[in-house]
């Protein structure tokens, strides 16, 4: 058994982490709730929100996640999301601007655009804003 | 015979044309290169993917709480057509229009339609005597996954308002530049396959919330991506057929160069030795008298 907790963030555009950390706090179906070493074997889903990582001897890092799963096995932490990005690395002009494009589809309401889409994605650009301000 | 002019304006137009085939080939070679990163990039996100699936579905008892597994009898086919937006790319269009219209007659008895993505596919199925229940045109130049998220979605809505009992996705998979291999696949209702069914492990998992629920939800997420594969695995294998296609053409047209060459000079020659031999003939002439 490793001697760490490992942590893993897979998306379809490739493995973007793979490290050691001490702990980290997941937005799963139930709320928020934080991983450290030795955690029973666990798989929910995770919901649109933040990852905080936080790193023996570095400030935590925090990103921002769309929804996907996640499971806990053997001190590795695997979150397999559809999009995750670090608060360093967000584009904000291109989430402000699918915010704006969601919200115009919100205000239309006209049956051409799926609303539930239009919501879940202006989830998305919000929770992209948000997360960029972590530092 | 054609006048030397001819001849030369063949050439130099010939030489144009190969000059547009060549650069398609290097531009066909550069966004093939792109699509192969990609599809290596998605390989470790479907892996997990597939083996929760697997996991969830070994262990879970009752599977008949998970809609998308739900097999109904036949009666309404829907096949989505992968082709490309543009052609000059060879066979890549016409092997796939082909099987898709043969498996359509297969299903004669039953009620069929067609969901097309990509230019081509629609427009063949839409000016013939299908049914092109929807489409989904402009997506390869710019492929992004939201397009195959989008693409998914319209799928999953489409089985679950009991519109189409069966979906099918008739595509092209990259095997190499030079190869492409035919895939046909059932797409809903969801079948795991045997390498997902052998993941199931005896672990004490905690699910959050509940195995059923995360099926439910993982599903989805895993039509997405197989749909994404579709989308790169078709736009790969269109870049290699294209890049095969210019290659054989910049060729052609490198040996039809050739010949116009030799060509011209040949009846550059002819005309010299005309024209001398007419000087030589006059001159003659003029010595006689």
């Amino acid at each position: 058994m490793a001697s760490e907790l490992i942590l893993e963030i897979v998306t379809p555009f490739g493995e973007i982490f793979n490290e050691p950390i001490v702990r980290c706090t997941l937005p799963g179906a139930e709320g928020q709730f934080q991983v450290l070493k030795g955690h029973a074997a666990l798989m929910s889903t995770i919901e649109i929100g933040s990852v905080k990582i936080e790193f023996a001897d570095a400030k935590p890092a925090y990103a921002a996640v769309s929804s996907g799963f996640c499971e806990i096995k053997d001190n590795r932490v695997k979150i397999i999301v559809e999009s995750a990005e670090f608060s360093g690395n967000i584009d904000v002009e291109r989430a402000e601007s699918s915010k704006k494009r969601a919200e115009e589809r919100l205000s239309l309401k006209s049956a051409d655009f799926d609303t539930d889409r239009a919501k879940a994605s202006l989830m998305r650009a919000l929770n992209r804003l948000k997360v960029s301000n972590f530092k | 015979m054609a006048t030397l002019r001819e001849i030369r304006d063949r050439i130099s137009s010939v030489t144009s044309t190969q000059q547009i085939t060549k650069a398609m080939k290097m531009v066909a070679a550069a966004k093939l290169r792109r699509a192969q990163e990609n599809i290596l990039a998605f390989l470790p996100y479907s892996y997990e993917l597939r083996g929760m699936i697997g996991h969830l579905v070994a262990l879970s008892g009752d599977l008949t709480e998970i809609p998308l597994l739900e097999k109904r009898p036949v009666e309404k086919v829907l096949i989505v057509v992968v082709t490309s937006d543009r052609g000059l790319c060879g066979a890549f269009n016409g092997n796939i229009i082909r099987h898709a219209v043969q498996r359509i007659a297969e299903y004669s008895n039953r009620e069929v339609a067609v969901f097309a993505v990509g230019r081509k596919a629609y427009e063949f199925f839409s000016k013939r005597d299908y049914t092109v229940h929807d489409h989904v045109i402009n997506i390869f130049n710019h492929l992004h996954f939201e397009s195959a998220a989008d693409i998914s979605g319209r799928l999953v809505a489409l089985y679950l308002a009991e519109e189409f009992d069966r979906i099918e996705i008739i595509y092209n998979e990259f095997k190499s530049a030079i190869q492409q291999t035919l895939r046909a696949e059932q797409f809903l209702p969801f079948v795991p396959d045997e390498e997902m069914e052998k993941a199931g492990e005896e672990i004490d998992f905690i699910y959050e919330p509940g195995k059923e629920e995360i099926l439910n939800q993982l599903i989805p997420k895993h039509l997405n991506v197989q749909i994404w594969r579709t989308l790169l695995e078709s736009n790969a294998a269109e870049q290699g057929a294209r890049m095969t296609a210019m290659e054989s053409a910049t060729e052609n047209a490198q040996e039809l160069i050739e010949r116009l060459t030799i060509f011209y000079n040949r009846s550059r020659q002819a005309a010299i030795t005309t024209e001398i031999s007419e000087i030589v003939s006059g001159s003659e002439a003029l010595k006689e008298n």
